[in-house]
C-alpha cells in the first residue's frame, strides 16, 4: 500500500474527515518551509499538498499567484521543493506529500528525472492542474516509479468522463467544488453533496472535495460527505507576510488546529 | 507527408498541440469542438462568414507589388499581402469574426479575449457590438499604457478593457486572467483567443479562420503572376497571421517558408521574444510547443518593441512545421523592425503595424538573396496607426 493509501484507510478505520492543508512552496519563507510542513501535521493535517510555483498559474485566484511570484522571485524551483520534501521525510515517514502545479516545471526538470528524484526524496503523488486524463501518458514514468497521479473531477464534468475519471483514480479524486479559480468563494453544499455521492458511488478511490473551504465551518459542512477536505488559499493568506519562525508556526497553528477540533467533533 | 492534415483528432501536430487544461474545461473544450466540426461542415454557415469577410471586412485584400521598396532592395520582387485593409486594420478580423459567428450558433451572450497590442481586442469588440454581445477584454497594464489608442477604440466600441498586473503585465498573463474568466463562466461565456495557441481545438480554429490570407494570396499569384511564389514571409507573434499565409500553399514544396520571430535587442541579449528560434518544447496555455523559460520550467519575460509580438509560447502547429523541416523562423531586431518601417513609409506610403514590420524586413533580407524575378510575398498583417505613438516616444518626438 501507498502512503496515500494507507493514510486514508486509517482515516475511514477511525471514522475521521482527513484534513488536507495546500501551502505554496517557499511561501512566506523558503527557509521555514520544512518547519512549517512539520507544524501542519502537529496541527492535525492528514496529507500536505506542496505547491510547486509555476509563473503562469491558470487556475489559480490571486493568492496562490502572489504567493507563487513571492516563492519564485527567491529563486524557488522544483529542486528546492524536492529538497524540502526530503528533509521533511527524514521526521515523518508517514504523512503523505502530494505535489500540486502545472506541467511545464515537470517538463522541463524531464519526467524520468523528476520520477526518480520525486521518489527518492519521498514525494508520494502529484496533482498537475493543467494534465487531464487524456494527456497524461507523459507521466508514464512517473507512475513506473511509483508515484500516484491524483486526478480531478469539476461540476462541469459530463457523465461519461466521470466514469473514466473514477476508473482510473488513484490515491483520491479530488473534487472542484465549483467552476472558477482557487479562492474564489460559492460553496453550494447540496450541489457537491450530490456530485460526491455519485463519484463514492462509482470510484474505489476515497474523494477530497477542495475551492472554496476557507474556515471550521465550511470544512464541517464539507466533511459531512467528503472523505477529505482541502484547504488552500485562506491558509496562504493567513501565511502571507509571516516572517520568523514563531509567527510561522504560530500562526499556521491557529488556522489549522481550530478546523481539526471542528472536523473530529462533528 | 500531408502538411495539410493536421492536427489529429485530438489536437496534436505531431508532438505538439494537444489540451493541457484544468478539468473544468474539458467540458466546454469538448462542446467547442462538437459545435466547430458541425459548423465548418455547414454550407450555411460558410456562406454566412463569407458574406461577412467580404462586405464587412473587405475582403479579398489585395497583393500589392511594392516596386520602390523592391527597387530600394536591389533584389527580388517584394510582394505584400495587404491585411493592413481590412476592417479595424489587421488581420485578427479574420477570426474574430468566424469565432464569434460559432459564438453566437453556440448561444453564448458574453465574450471575452486577451489582446497584447490591442488589434484583437479591438477586432473582437468590433464584433461584439455588431453581434450584440457583451465583450471584456483582458489586457496586461504594460500594454495598456503603450497601446493607448486602441484601449479607448475597444472603449468606444462598447467592450470593458479589464487591466491585468499578474505576472510580466502583458500577454501571456492577459491570456491567463482571460482562462481564469472563462473557467468562471463557462456556461454563457465563449472565449474569443486571438492566435493559434490555446488548446485544441483553438490552433486548428484560429489558423482555419484565417487560412483565407493563403487561400486568396495563391489564387491571386497564379491569376496574376501564373507562378507562386519563391517564399513567403511573415511575422510570427503567437503565429495566426503567419499560419493564415503559410497553410494554402504548405503541400507546394518549392514554396520556402520564413517566420519572423521578435529578436528584440537581438538574440544574444535575451530580451527577445522569439519562441521558436531560440525556446525549447514545454507547455504553456493549453497546448505543447516552443516556450522561452527557464531551467525551473518558470516562463520568462520577454520583450519586443511590438506589443502584439511580445509572447513566450507560439502556435503549435508552428512548432511542428519548425521541427519537420517545412518553415523555417528567425529574429528580427527591433532595430531591423523599425527601419523597415520608415523605409516602407517613405517608399510606398503605408504605415505598417510593427509587428508586420518585422516580416517587411525579413521580406527585404530573402529580396536580397534572390534574383531579380525572384518572388517574395510578405503578409503586411496590419496598419500602423495604433503605433504612432510608440515609435515618436522612441525617437524622442512629441505628438
Ligand atoms: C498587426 C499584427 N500582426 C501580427 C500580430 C501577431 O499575432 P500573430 O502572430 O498571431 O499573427 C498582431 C498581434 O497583435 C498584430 O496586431
Amino acid at each position: 500500500m501507498t502512503r496515500i493509501d494507507t493514510r486514508f484507510a486509517q482515516l475511514k478505520a477511525a471514522g475521521r474527515t482527513g484534513l488536507i492543508p495546500f501551502v505554496a512552496a517557499g511561501d512566506p519563507s523558503p527557509q521555514h518551509m520544512v518547519a512549517l510542513m512539520h507544524t501542519l501535521v502537529a496541527a492535525g493535517a492528514d496529507l500536505i499538498e506542496l505547491g510547486v510555483p509555476f509563473s503562469d498559474p491558470m487556475a489559480d485566484g490571486p493568492v496562490i499567484q502572489h504567493a507563487s511570484e513571492r516563492a519564485i522571485a527567491k529563486g524557488v524551483g522544483l529542486n528546492e521543493v524536492l529538497g524540502w520534501v526530503g528533509e521533511f521525510r527524514r521526521r515523518d515517514a508517514d504523512t503523505p506529500i502530494v505535489l500540486m502545479g502545472y506541467l511545464n516545471p515537470v517538463e522541463i526538470h524531464g519526467y524520468a528525472r523528476f520520477a526518480q528524484e520525486a521518489v527518492a526524496a519521498g514525494v508520494d503523488g502529484v496533482l498537475l492542474v493543467d494534465c487531464p486524463l487524456e494527456e497524461s501518458a507523459v507521466l508514464q514514468p512517473l507512475r513506473d516509479a511509483g508515484l500516484q497521479q491524483i486526478l480531478l473531477a469539476a461540476p462541469t464534468t459530463a457523465p461519461v468522463r466521470m466514469a473514466q475519471l473514477c476508473g482510473s483514480a488513484e490515491g483520491f479524486l479530488y473534487y472542484v467544488s465549483f467552476a472558477g479559480i482557487t479562492g474564489a468563494a460559492q460553496l453550494s453544499t447540496s450541489d457537491i453533496a450530490a456530485r460526491v455521492a455519485d463519484i463514492r458511488a462509482r470510484a474505489s478511490a476515497p474523494v477530497a472535495v477542495g475551492f472554496g473551504i476557507r474556515d471550521a465551518a465550511s470544512a464541517v459542512a464539507i466533511g459531512k460527505f467528503a472523505d477529505a477536505v482541502v484547504i488552500g488559499s485562506a491558509l496562504v493568506e493567513s501565511l502571507s507576510g509571516a516572517m520568523d519562525a514563531a509567527d510561522i508556526e504560530g500562526r499556521a497553528r491557529d488556522f489549522l488546529q481550530p478546523i481539526r477540533a471542528a472536523l473530529d467533533a462533528s | 507527408m500531408d502538411f495539410q492534415a493536421w492536427p489529429d483528432a485530438q489536437g496534436r501536430f505531431g508532438a505538439y498541440g494537444g489540451s493541457y487544461v484544468a478539468e473544468t474545461l474539458m467540458a466546454p473544450l469538448a462542446e467547442l469542438r462538437e459545435a466547430y466540426e458541425r459548423l465548418s461542415a455547414d454550407p450555411g454557415f460558410l456562406a454566412e462568414l463569407d458574406r461577412d469577410l467580404q462586405h464587412y471586412v473587405g475582403r479579398p485584400s489585395p497583393i500589392y507589388h511594392a516596386e520602390q521598396l523592391s527597387r530600394h532592395v536591389g533584389g527580388a520582387r517584394i510582394l505584400l499581402k495587404r491585411e493592413d485593409l481590412n476592417h479595424t486594420g489587421a488581420h485578427k478580423i479574420n477570426n474574430t469574426i468566424g469565432q464569434a459567428l460559432v459564438a453566437r450558433h453556440m448561444g453564448k451572450q458574453r465574450v471575452i479575449a486577451e489582446t497584447g497590442a490591442g488589434q484583437h481586442g479591438v477586432a473582437t469588440a468590433t464584433v461584439a457590438a455588431r453581434f450584440g454581445m457583451r465583450c471584456v477584454v483582458y489586457m496586461g497594464a504594460v500594454d495598456i499604457e503603450r497601446q493607448k489608442i486602441n484601449v479607448y477604440r475597444m472603449k468606444l466600441l462598447g467592450a470593458e478593457v479589464v487591466p491585468v498586473t499578474s505576472g510580466s503585465k502583458t500577454l501571456k498573463d492577459a491570456l491567463n486572467e482571460a482562462m481564469r474568466d472563462w473557467v468562471t463562466n463557462v456556461a454563457d461565456t465563449f472565449y474569443i483567443i486571438g492566435t493559434v495557441a490555446g488548446p485544441h481545438p483553438y490552433p486548428k480554429m484560429v489558423r482555419d479562420f484565417n487560412a483565407i490570407v493563403g487561400r486568396e494570396a495563391r489564387a491571386q499569384m497564379l491569376e496574376q503572376y501564373g507562378r507562386l511564389p519563391d517564399v513567403l514571409t511573415a511575422c510570427v507573434g503567437g503565429g495566426s497571421n503567419a499560419i493564415g499565409l503559410f497553410h494554402a500553399f504548405l503541400n507546394d514544396a518549392e514554396v520556402r517558408m520564413v517566420g519572423a520571430e521578435a529578436a528584440g535587442l537581438g538574440l544574444a541579449t535575451g530580451h527577445h521574444a522569439a519562441s521558436l528560434a531560440a525556446g525549447r518544447p514545454g507547455v504553456l496555455h493549453g497546448n505543447r510547443t516552443y516556450v522561452l523559460c527557464d531551467d525551473n520550467g518558470q516562463i520568462t519575460e520577454t520583450h519586443s518593441v511590438s506589443a502584439g509580438l511580445d509572447y513566450p509560447g507560439v502556435g503549435p502547429e508552428h512548432a511542428f512545421l519548425k521541427d519537420a523541416g517545412r518553415a523555417e523562423y528567425v529574429g528580427i531586431t527591433d532595430d531591423e523592425a523599425l527601419e523597415a518601417f520608415h523605409l516602407l513609409a517613405r517608399t510606398e506610403g503605408i504605415l505598417a503595424a510593427l509587428e508586420s514590420s518585422h516580416a517587411v524586413a525579413q521580406a527585404m533580407k530573402l529580396a536580397r538573396e534572390l534574383p531579380k524575378d525572384g518572388i517574395v510575398l510578405c503578409n503586411l498583417s496590419g496598419r500602423g496607426d495604433k503605433d504612432v505613438h510608440t515609435i515618436a516616444a522612441r525617437e524622442g518626438v512629441e505628438v
